[in-house]
């Protein structure tokens, strides 16, 4: 999806480093920003960009944005969170899965300005200092996955499925999982890991 | 995506007048320059493959306060247009007395997705087919009207065996209407001159010479919510799909029942997967209404559902099987435990 935004990308991230080191990636956007004048969108042009303000992982973050963006490209083009994938951008992967209040959901159909006010939470926002949140360390104890392109979205997803009360049997969390996909077929793995975070995270 | 204004609708009223004003000077509806956002799991989705193409987004969330509720009363079923699939799905009323209701969303789509979609955008969802999908075919008559139908004489295995018009062949692709048509359910729609209420089955429109136009709806309507006269435990809602989980269904049956003292006093049989519209199969309905139920009555009923079938080169085979889909859900339905 084109995104005409302003807004820049925050933080460090390997992402930004890596375009600017490819020498003029940055520049075309830099030229955008500079020509758009963000103190007077014209009121009725869809092309203006919009201001939003994303709640995520407990933090406010303000941007300028493309009224088309979505929560996938705000996180990943505009915060430089990038955990959460693009795979399909069609919702029907499961790649993009974040939690907005307690429910899962594929960002990549949900636009950024429907989400305004509501609490976001992605894969970056799930461990402690030190500590990984237990659905993440099973993931990593049962070895479920191996290119691991899907493993925030299934995380993400793993941990809604557990609250709903959906990983009561081996069928349940099969059933409950099917929006995620994992090409590299680690299913039998990602059960497993379902299936011993679960108590963990019932008990709170 | 095409660069569009967005706008949040307030009550219902902004939102009718926001509509309405850009879909009055449309036709069809479904390319009105401005379009309700509910979930988004269809209009994004479609807006990302430029099949939509609406200027303006407005986007009726901030209405689920008052068009979200899930009321059965004992007797009687409201249900708010802007409920979420997955809250209906999990609700233990709706599980116990309208398990075809309850059913039909569990079997669709996936977690994620329910926990977008809502029960209105739901049964607005549009076509699964390939060709209209794919703007790089020019001949789809609901794109493009009058520009020829790619499926005809493409790969049609998932396309449609009732209801189909020499210009299109699309499937309707949802499955909890066909729970909403089983069970004669209503639907109020919200529009700039107040509210009205009309037959569910009234909604949908088979495609004959205007595919492009798919509803009833007029300019600036709005679905607010589906009423069901009755309780129906003993329903069920059977699909059968290319894989276990998380499939559109090749066919699926609503089937709900009144069964006493091993007489079918009511019958209602709704088709899925197999039709261009929400299906009532009125003609399985009349065998099996005062009928005592066997193997060879299932059998009868299956071939009436299915008698005006017309496949095409691949997908003949949803003939066959629709007809055993209807039969087991039919077995399902008498022996269940209510």
């Amino acid at each position: 999806m084109p995104d005409n935004s302003s807004s820049r990308p925050s933080g460090f991230d390997r992402r930004a480093f890596m375009a600017g080191a490819a020498g003029s990636a940055l520049v075309p956007m830099t030229a955008r920003a500079a020509a758009q004048d963000p103190r007077a969108p014209a009121a009725q042009d869809p092309s203006a960009p919009v201001d939003v303000t994303l709640h995520v992982n407990g933090k406010d973050r303000r941007l300028r944005i493309d009224a088309r963006t979505t929560v996938l490209d705000a996180l990943r083009e505009h915060m430089g969170l990038t955990g959460s994938k693009k795979g399909c951008d069609h919702g029907q992967c499961g790649a993009c899965t974040v939690l907005i209040g307690d429910r899962r959901v594929v960002s990549c159909l949900t636009l950024a300005l429907a989400a305004e006010g509501q609490e976001i939470t992605t894969i970056e926002g799930l461990a402690t200092d030190d500590r990984l949140h237990p659905m993440q360390q099973a993931f990593v104890d049962n070895d479920a996955f191996q290119c691991g392109y899907c493993t925030p979205g299934q995380i993400m997803s793993a941990i809604a499925c557990v609250k709903e009360g959906h990983a009561g049997s081996e069928a349940d969390i099969r059933e409950y999982m099917s929006g995620n996909i994992c090409r590299c077929a680690a299913y039998p793995n990602i059960v497993a890991a379902v299936k011993q975070a679960a108590p963990e995270i019932l008990k709170g | 995506m095409r660069p569009f204004l967005y706008q949040r609708a307030t009550d219902p009223d902004m939102a009718v007048q926001a509509l309405g004003a850009a879909a009055a000077a449309n036709n069809p509806l479904t390319q009105a320059t401005a379009q309700p956002l509910a979930g988004g799991t269809t209009l994004i989705d479609l807006m990302k493959l430029d099949v939509m193409r609406p200027t303006a987004i407005v986007d009726i969330n901030p209405l689920a306060q008052g068009w979200s509720a899930i009321e059965p009363d004992g007797e009687n079923l409201r249900l708010g247009a802007l409920a979420k699939m997955s809250d209906v799905a999990v609700h233990d009323e709706i599980q116990r007395n309208y398990p075809v209701i309850a059913n039909s969303l569990k079997l669709a789509a996936s977690a994620q997705l329910r926990n977008m979609a809502t029960l209105g955008g739901n049964v607005m969802q549009r076509t699964r087919c390939s060709y209209f999908r794919d703007v790089s075919y020019e001949n789809c008559n609901k794109r493009n009207p009058g520009s020829g139908c790619a499926a005809m004489d493409g790969v049609n295995r998932m396309h449609a065996v009732l209801g189909v018009s020499d210009q299109c062949i699309a499937t309707y692709p949802g499955d909890f209407a066909q729970a909403l048509i089983a069970l004669d359910a209503t639907v109020e729609i919200t529009g700039r001159s107040g509210s009205r209420s009309m037959p569910f089955a009234e909604l949908h429109k088979m495609p004959g010479s205007s595919p492009d136009i798919e509803t009833t709806l007029q300019p600036g309507e709005l679905i607010s919510a589906f009423t069901v006269s009755g309780r129906w435990p003993r329903s069920v809602y059977l699909k059968a799909r290319d894989r276990q989980s998380y499939e559109f269904a090749l066919s699926s049956a609503a089937i709900a029942l009144d069964v006493q003292d091993g007489t079918i006093r009511e019958a209602r049989v709704a088709l899925g997967g197999v039709a261009t519209v929400p299906w009532r199969a009125r003609e399985a309905e009349a065998l099996l209404k005062g009928q005592r139920f066997d193997d060879g009555l299932a059998q009868r009923a299956a071939d009436a559902a299915f008698a005006d079938a017309r496949g095409r080169r691949h997908n003949s085979f949803k003939i066959a099987l629709g007809k055993r889909v209807v039969a087991r859900a039919l077995q399902q339905a008498v022996t269940m435990e209510i």
